[in-house]
């Protein structure tokens, strides 16, 4: 045993030299967490070009604290276990001073624990389940959160689609899914509509025609379907073909060019929430698409945007507390005010930031901007 | 509120229950033949969608979408399922064969872990999911209340062709006469100057070629394929196997057809308990008799 922890106290002492993210290093260390492989490729991608151009920006201008930023990119699979494990390894082994990330809500709660524990301040991208910022008070994210992109989803097809029966079907195995169409029946219900169907079906399954005709049969105006892109673009097929003929509507999981590539044109005239539109007109959000595009050659998805938003306001948060140390970026990320291309970041007392949603369309293949929901007080 | 048994769920059940049936015969005629439940053969169908997959993009510019095409990507399907098993079977099942039954078990998990890994490693495939291609255009029509499209015949035809094909193999060909000897008593097969390892090799060829048969449908039906795509569909295709009486061609068949009909009257019952209840079946008709459906008895153990 002896020579074994002599080893690893070495190894760990040498790690701390090497990245040590505080003073005598040259670098301000900094973690980021995305599923660039595995169900939620696209997303991970996105997220790390968001994560890139942020940092590059800042380094460009001469860094934080005077030095230059090292981000250091892990790549959770889309899968929790995987992801506890990187963010142990970001903070034990790369001695981040923050870690930015991740997408899918289901990682980030198996990650928040591993920071709170470690007092390293978290800001989560796009993970939008209420339980992540309530693993404790180091637990920051850059998106709304499901009651809201719920509850806008069922505000639209009531008052806008002029829905009044409405079905739902959800993966049982994601925290996520569940979470919106817990919050749009629940408000629907309240808006006078009637849930007709209300569906589940198990995680990587990819037949979902039970529970399809059971919800065809039900005769709904709308389907509510907050899945990821992947099960969506099955789902939509599936129900076209049995017959359905109405709107499908779900949530930000639905933003991807595989959306399209996969259900073609069973997804034509469908909904879903969203973060940004590249169609809005703010110059803040067009000169962020022109950066993007000059680096990456291609329109950034909303994963990109708050990935960027979420890495620059980490790094500001850095900035204003003028130090590496968890407590004072943690207390400099709750006070923030901050400018972000999603629009102004404030945190509430959960640390979920207060801002307005946008409602997307698919039309001809594209994603076209319908209208801004904002968040009602 | 309609009945859950209704025409349109029974031909939802039909249709899965094709897919596992395909999968479901490599499990039963490999542990008819050689005793070894192999785990990797979920992944031999897998083997089969990306084959479909490549040969859609080489051969969609000779022939254009239609029945020529699928004709020819079947073809290619099975013969790289057939391949892939076969290649198993070579590598890493024959020089096991005679030694203890856990090793060759493991070396199975093995093969299968080897090629979802290597699979989305591979730099033309990839961990994220492929959208599959309509190799044949899609059409909805009506019977009574329920909707039918073609992929729903393409799935149940091709599988009762493929099922019909093996029947009359087995029963009828010298090929089948000595599979059925081997799966009897090998060592007598051998005396009466049967070549075992001839007749294993073509049944892991004609079982993987099924697994592939099954992966070009599966792809086709549910137009999303994954290196991981096979583990769900193996492992109900197994549970499907062991339903009919594992090693018993007709119980696979049999299994198979209940496991998806199980499986889509639970999620039409209930689908927030979710296909669990589908399960509750095996281990009811396992309780009641222990060599499931169709099985005999046997003093194997796995």
């Amino acid at each position: 045993m002896k020579p074994f922890a002599l080893f690893a106290v070495l190894s760990l002492v040498l790690a701390g030299a090497f990245f040590s993210c505080g003073g005598g290093s040259k670098y301000v260390t900094v973690g980021a967490v995305g599923p660039v492989t595995g169900p939620a490729a696209t997303f991970g991608i996105s997220t790390k070009n968001g994560d890139t151009l942020a940092v590059d920006e800042w380094n460009a201008n001469g860094g934080v604290l005077g030095k230059q930023i090292k981000m250091v990119f892990a790549d959770d699979k889309g899968d929790p276990a995987e992801g506890a494990t990187v963010y142990t390894k970001l903070i034990q082994q790369n001695k981040v001073c923050a870690i930015v990330g991740t997408v899918m809500s289901n990682v980030s709660l198996a990650g928040a624990p591993i920071c709170q524990a470690a007092k390293i301040p978290m800001v989560a991208t796009a993970s939008t389940n209420p339980k992540v910022t309530e693993v404790g008070d180091y637990i920051f994210r850059a998106c709304f959160i499901d009651p809201f992109q719920g509850t806008v989803g069922a505000d639209f097809a009531y008052n806008n689609l002029k829905a009044r029966r409405a079905a739902c079907i959800y993966d049982l195995g994601n925290d996520y899914t569940k979470g919106l169409a817990e919050f749009f029946k629940a408000q629907f219900t309240k808006l006078g509509g009637k849930i007709v169907a209300d569906e589940g079906h198990d995680h990587g399954v990819t037949d979902f025609k039970a529970q399809l005709t059971r919800i065809v049969q039900a005769k709904p105006d709308i389907i509510y379907n907050p899945d990821y892109y992947n099960d969506v673009a099955l789902i939509a097929k599936q129900a076209r073909e049995l017959g359905f003929k109405g709107p499908l509507m779900g949530g930000d999981g639905w933003d991807s060019p595989d959306l399209v590539k996969i259900g073609g044109s069973a997804v034509e005239g469908c909904y879903f929430t969203n973060h940004y539109s590249k169609d809005d007109t703010r110059p803040v959000v067009q000169d962020f698409i022109k950066k993007y595009q000059a680096k990456f050659n291609e329109v950034p998805d909303a994963l990109a945007v708050l990935a960027y938003d979420a890495m620059n306001l980490t790094l500001n948060a850095i900035k204003t507390a003028g130090s590496t140390k968890g407590p004072a970026i943690r207390d400099a990320l709750a006070a923030s005010d901050f400018q972000a291309v999603t629009g102004e970041i404030k945190f509430d007392a959960n640390r979920n930031p207060i801002k307005s949603a946008v409602i997307i369309e698919i039309k001809n293949g594209q994603q076209q901007f319908v209208t801004t929901i904002a968040p009602t007080p | 509120m309609g009945s859950i048994f209704n025409t349109q769920q029974v031909i939802n059940g039909l249709q899965l229950g094709s897919i596992y049936a395909l999968i479901a015969l490599g499990y039963t005629m490999v542990y008819g033949i050689v005793r070894l439940i192999n785990f990797a053969h979920g992944d031999f169908f897998m083997v089969g969608a990306y084959a479909s997959y490549g040969a859609f993009y080489i051969f969609n510019s000779f022939l254009g979408k239609g029945t020529p095409l699928a004709i020819v990507v079947l073809i290619f399907a099975m013969v790289a399922g057939g391949a892939i098993a076969t290649l198993a079977n070579q590598l890493a099942y024959k020089p096991l064969r005679y030694k203890p039954k856990l090793s060759s078990l493991v070396t199975a998990l093995g093969v299968s872990m080897f090629l979802e890994y290597f699979f989305s490693a591979f730099p033309l495939i990839g961990a994220s999911p492929l959208g599959f291609p309509e190799i044949i255009h899609r059409a909805t029509f009506k019977i009574g209340s329920a909707m039918i499209d073609n992929y729903v015949i393409i799935d149940i035809v091709v599988a009762a062709i493929l099922m019909v094909g093996l029947t009359l193999l087995v029963q009828r060909s010298s090929i089948g006469r000595a599979m059925r000897a081997v799966s009897q008593d090998k060592d007598a097969s051998k005396l009466m100057g049967i070549n075992v390892e001839n007749i294993i090799t073509w049944t892991f060829l004609i079982g993987g070629a099924f697994a592939g048969a099954a992966g070009l449908l599966s792809g086709m039906t549910y137009p999303r394929i994954d290196p991981y795509m096979g583990i769900l569909p193996g492992l109900k295709a197994f549970i499907a196997a062991v339903l009919g009486g594992i090693g018993n061609i007709p119980g696979a068949m049999l299994g198979a057809y209940i496991m998806g009909l199980a499986e889509t009257f639970a999620n039409a019952w209930n689908s927030l308990l979710g296909a669990g209840i589908a399960f509750i079946i095996l281990i009811i008709v396992l309780l009641v008799r222990p060599t499931a459906i169709l099985g005999e008895k046997t003093a194997d153990k796995i």
